[in-house]
């Protein structure tokens, strides 16, 4: 077991972790140059496109350390994004230590911050590597500075690298051998092993990722997941090789997978803990929490004879994404559809992709929203999470909406604009402090409904890429939330109607008028739209007809290229919905969330 | 139905920048072309046999001599026949027509004509690239009448900068002065694969703002029924319902035709097939013995409902509202459009209004709903 190093890889977005990550693979020599693609570990499509990891997947690399000693290096891949956060602390949990990556011309960045603590909490050894040296624009000395200064690490620790020509990687693997400790456990004890992950494979079921801390575990037992006290026959552990390698066995320290015959990775709970059926371990492994949607949005078909192909699409999907949650929902303007917890927007968008990409769903999702409280006059308090179900308002008696502490990371000369955008969005209880000079971190208190709309784009913006950002869950605060709807041609579309702070209405109002009125294509009747409160039209915006096309001649019969554009045209109104008479595109729906000046 | 013979000549003295029919220039091909024409006329005897339209369209029909042009009709009567009271057109460019030619081509047995006018405007017709001027224009129209045709269209197009308003107006004025029985007044487009189409992505070809080409059309709808014209396709004028072009309402109305020559459609049944679009590739694949077929399709029903509805939107006609895919889906929108004064709804046909004409090609989209969704 002492030749066992358990770690992970902890970064700000954009800094290069998949790109280290890479490298290590093929140090190890899993993979020869030849068939290597980059961020190997980023096996969904969208994980590679979009740069970022959603899955965290694990990895054993086989090592020989410069003293000719033999180790098996577990890499446990972690979420890069501030949605996945209990997904990122139960991949800690796994790990005995970390490398934490800095880029030498970013610095510390707030999910630095964020990763730093979480690996504190974990009580990890912390490895600081300063990556992509080789860029003009590194400034290593002053991300030292950073380093000693942001996180209270000590900078001559660092290792420097470039991971994208392959620099320090021989000095990153030795510092793992020497820095991270060995796991501890014993082999004899009663099986604990964390779930970190689970992945579906249609022929097998859920697939569980997990890090043994003590006991063995063998194919043929009957192994318990705590949470639920399920129990299954282990058909097969093994190790992760890029593909999966089957071992006789799993044991203490190590790092592996369990596939036991379990159907769906819902029935895997990450954090949980898999024991024994026939010799138990007392307590569970700490830290184990069932995932809470925060985000809540509706999914509907375009096309309202898709809904049983959707709801097939659903449960295929959660097989692999455990922290999606649904349940039936309807729209007068949409028809039947789901109503979805996301843990975050980025796990949203993430979803929707999926459906559309891998699933072939053609999907309208509403406005998303966040869970709200209304104290009604009657003493009742209810929580809602759908427009739909607020309340009547004279009814109301104090309403409620969740609370998160932003913290931004800005070079301080952007401090002028990053001002005035977290107070429009509410922000109150701003803190300071200057970790560097030069550099300044913000904490507000802010509505997590302002956040989830389009809050990071907009940091990104007016701080032109330098800001970064990440949050914490607070409470419930007290606001005057009233409903927003939207109006097309006098039609109500319930799936358009949000709930919005009344200081805010008219602003959010006008942003979702404009840009209906961008995305509704012009039709041949005028189109009015409308933001209204109760019966009161706070604004409005309006599409002009369409006047004159200019027809082609339809001569020399070939009347088939004329067939073809109206297939063309009738195959692009299928992703469109129809109130009224008015032909809405999908992305209408999903455009009222952006702001104006995107 | 009785089906129709069109016959594409793909040879033009020069390429005008906005034409997206197939021709060339090199007029040496002609007698090569005309043998395999010859050829390609045989090979569908048995398969059709009579006819009661012939169209010689182009191209320039008019860049070959009145003997060629003969040629060509006796082939065409060695293997089919011409019904009494066949309508016979053919495409003439105003240059190419002096007395001489405009009576051979009686006599031959034309008794239509498309004259292809294009503008009675000279900065338009230099716009448009066209090898004649106004003067021969109006001489070539004097001409034929002399020679004893009465049934003579002319094309005209408008809707650009470099023909004014105004320009129009008097155009338009100077063409109804001549009676031709039958107009056809196009707004100009772009086609794919034109000069003015490399023109226009580089902003060069002007054309004239959404409001004013409505204006434009609506104008002309209204100055040409003042004076007598049926406004009964889109583009289409004629001086009574007699004038209508027969031949080209067969293209809107799913009735058979052959199509003969390179780039030529040909329709029977549910069956559309083309020819290939080079004069080269088309004669050696008669010299072959091969027929010069690019492609063909089998039309299913949904497919010959979703062309009716796109062809006879653009008609006085209308369409039998059982061509809609859904008829009862559609009802909500139906009543919007009639209300809108785009279409009426009579007998269980829809016709485009004369405001509906001007979005045609808006129409079959707007009357059919992608998804039936009720609002509360």
């Amino acid at each position: 077991m002492h030749n066992i190093r358990n770690f992970g890889i902890i970064a700000h977005i954009d800094h290069g972790k998949s790109t280290l990550a890479d490298r290590l693979i093929q140090k190890a020599g899993l993979v020869d140059d030849r068939h290597f693609r980059d961020q190997i570990l980023d096996s969904m499509d969208i994980e590679r496109e979009r740069g970022i990891t959603i899955k965290s997947q694990a990895i054993t690399l086989p090592y020989v350390s410069r003293k000719g000693e033999k180790f098996d290096l577990n890499l446990i891949d972690t979420p890069g994004h501030v949605d996945f956060s209990y997904e990122v602390s139960r991949a800690l949990a796994s790990c005995e230590g970390v490398l934490l990556l800095v880029d030498a011309s970013q610095g510390v960045e707030a999910q630095t911050l964020a990763n730093l603590y979480a690996a504190m909490e974990h009580n990890l050894t912390i490895v600081p590597v300063i990556n992509k040296i080789d860029l003009p624009s590194a400034d290593i000395d002053r991300t030292k500075e950073q380093i000693e200064a942001d996180l209270g690490l000590d900078p001559e620790e660092a290792i420097l690298c470039s991971a994208k020509d392959g620099i320090g990687i021989d000095e990153v693997l030795e510092a793992i051998v020497a820095r991270i400790p060995p796991p501890k456990g014993g082999e004899d004890e009663p099986l604990k092993a964390l779930i970190f992950d689970a992945v579906y494979d249609p022929f097998r079921g859920a697939v569980i990722c997990c890090r043994v801390f003590t006991g063995t575990l063998r194919p043929g037992e009957i192994i318990c997941l705590m949470s639920t006290n399920a129990r299954y026959k282990v058909e097969e552990v093994g190790i992760f090789h890029l593909t999966r390698q089957s071992r006789p066995s799993l044991s203490a320290g190590e790092v592996g997978y369990i596939i036991a015959g379990i159907k769906a990775v819902r029935d895997t709970r990450i954090g949980d803990t898999v024991t024994l059926a026939d010799r138990r371990a007392d307590t569970p492994l700490p830290g184990f929490k069932k995932a809470k949607p925060v985000v809540f949005s509706s999914i509907y078909p375009i096309s309202s004879e898709d809904y049983p192909s959707l709801a097939e699409a659903l449960d295929k999907y959660v097989l692999n994404d455990a922290a999606l949650t649904f349940q039936k929902d309807s729209s007068a303007a949409l028809g039947m559809g789901f109503r979805c917890g996301f843990l975050g927007l980025l796990h949203l968008e993430i979803v929707q992709e999926r459906l559309e990409r891998e699933f072939n769903q053609s999907i309208i999702l509403t406005v998303p929203s966040v869970l709200y409280k209304f104290e009604l006059t009657s003493g009742e308090t209810i929580t809602i999470d759908n427009p739909i179900d607020y309340p009547d308002p004279a009814k109301i008696k104090r309403s409620f909406e969740p609370y998160i502490r932003a913290s931004i990371l800005i070079p301080e000369r952007y401090m002028g604009v990053v001002m005035p955008l977290c107070l429009e969005r509410r922000g109150v209880n701003s803190r300071f402090h200057y970790p560097t000079p030069g550099r300044i971190e913000i904490q507000f208190d802010m509505p997590l409904a302002e956040v989830i709309y389009d809050f990071y784009d907009r940091l990104k913006t007016v701080t032109q890429g330098y800001g970064s950002f990440d949050y914490e869950l607070l409470d419930h605060r007290e606001g005057d939330l009233v409903k927003l709807d939207i109006l097309v041609n006098g039609e109500k579309v319930d799936a358009l109607s949000q709930i919005v702070h009344r200081e805010r209405a008219r602003h959010r109002a006008l942003q979702a008028c404009d840009r209906l009125k961008e995305e509704i294509p012009r039709h041949l009747f005028k189109i009015a739209i409308q933001g209204a409160i109760g019966g009161q039209i706070i604004a409005r915006s309006t599409v002009s007809p369409f006047r004159k096309d200019v027809t082609a001649k339809c001569y020399g019969g070939d009347i088939t290229r004329k067939r073809k554009l109206l297939e063309k045209q009738k195959r692009g109104k299928k992703r469109m919905k129809m109130i009224g008479s008015v032909t809405i595109p999908q992305s209408a729906f999903v455009a009222v969330l952006k702001s104006e000046e995107d | 139905l009785i089906p129709g013979l069109y016959i594409h000549v793909p040879f033009c003295k020069s390429k005008c920048p906005y034409c997206g029919f197939y021709s060339v220039t090199d007029l040496s091909l002609i007698p090569r072309w005309i043998s395999a024409l010859a050829r390609e006329i045989s090979l569908y005897q048995g398969t059709f046999q009579a006819f009661d339209t012939l169209y010689l369209g182009g191209g320039t029909p008019s860049v070959l001599s009145p003997a060629e042009i003969e040629r060509i009709l006796e082939a065409v009567l060695q293997s089919f026949s011409l019904l009494p009271g066949a309508e016979i057109t053919i495409e003439v460019n105003p240059g190419d027509v002096a007395r001489e030619e405009a009576e051979a081509l009686k006599a031959i047995g034309f008794n239509r004509i498309s004259l292809g006018a294009q503008s009675f405007h000279e900065d338009a017709l230099d716009f448009l690239g066209r090898r004649h001027s106004v003067r021969a224009a109006l001489e070539a129209f004097e001409t034929l009448r002399a020679a004893g045709f009465h049934n003579i269209g002319m094309d005209l197009i408008y809707g650009f900068e470099a023909l004014p308003p105004w320009a129009w107006k008097a155009t338009l004025d100077r063409a109804i002065g001549l009676r031709p029985s039958h107009l056809s007044c196009y707004q100009l487009s772009v086609e794919k694969g034109t000069p003015f189409c490399g023109l226009n992505s580089q902003g060069r070809i002007r054309r004239q703002t959404e409001t004013r080409l409505r204006g434009l059309f609506l104008f002309t709808s209204r100055r040409l029924s003042e004076c007598g014209y049926i406004h009964y396709e889109v583009s289409n004028f004629a001086r009574d319902a007699t004038s209508f072009s027969r031949h080209n309402r067969k293209y809107w109305s799913h009735a058979p035709y052959l199509g003969l020559g390179p780039s030529a459609h040909s329709f029977q049944g549910a069956v559309r097939w083309w020819n290939v679009r080079s004069v080269e590739a088309y004669c050696r694949a008669l010299e072959g013995g091969q027929a010069p077929v690019e492609d063909r399709e089998v039309l299913d029903q949904g497919q010959m409902k979703l062309e009716s509805l796109g062809l006879g939107l653009r008609t006085i006609d209308g369409v039998p509202l059982s061509c809609l895919p859904n008829e009862a889906a559609s009802a909500h929108v139906l009543r919007r459009l009639s209300d809108a004064g785009l279409i009426e709804i009579r007998n269980r046909r829809a016709r485009p209004t004369l405001e509906g004409l001007a979005v045609a090609d808006g129409l079959p989209l707007a009357m059919m709903p992608p998804d039936r969704a009720q609002c509360g």
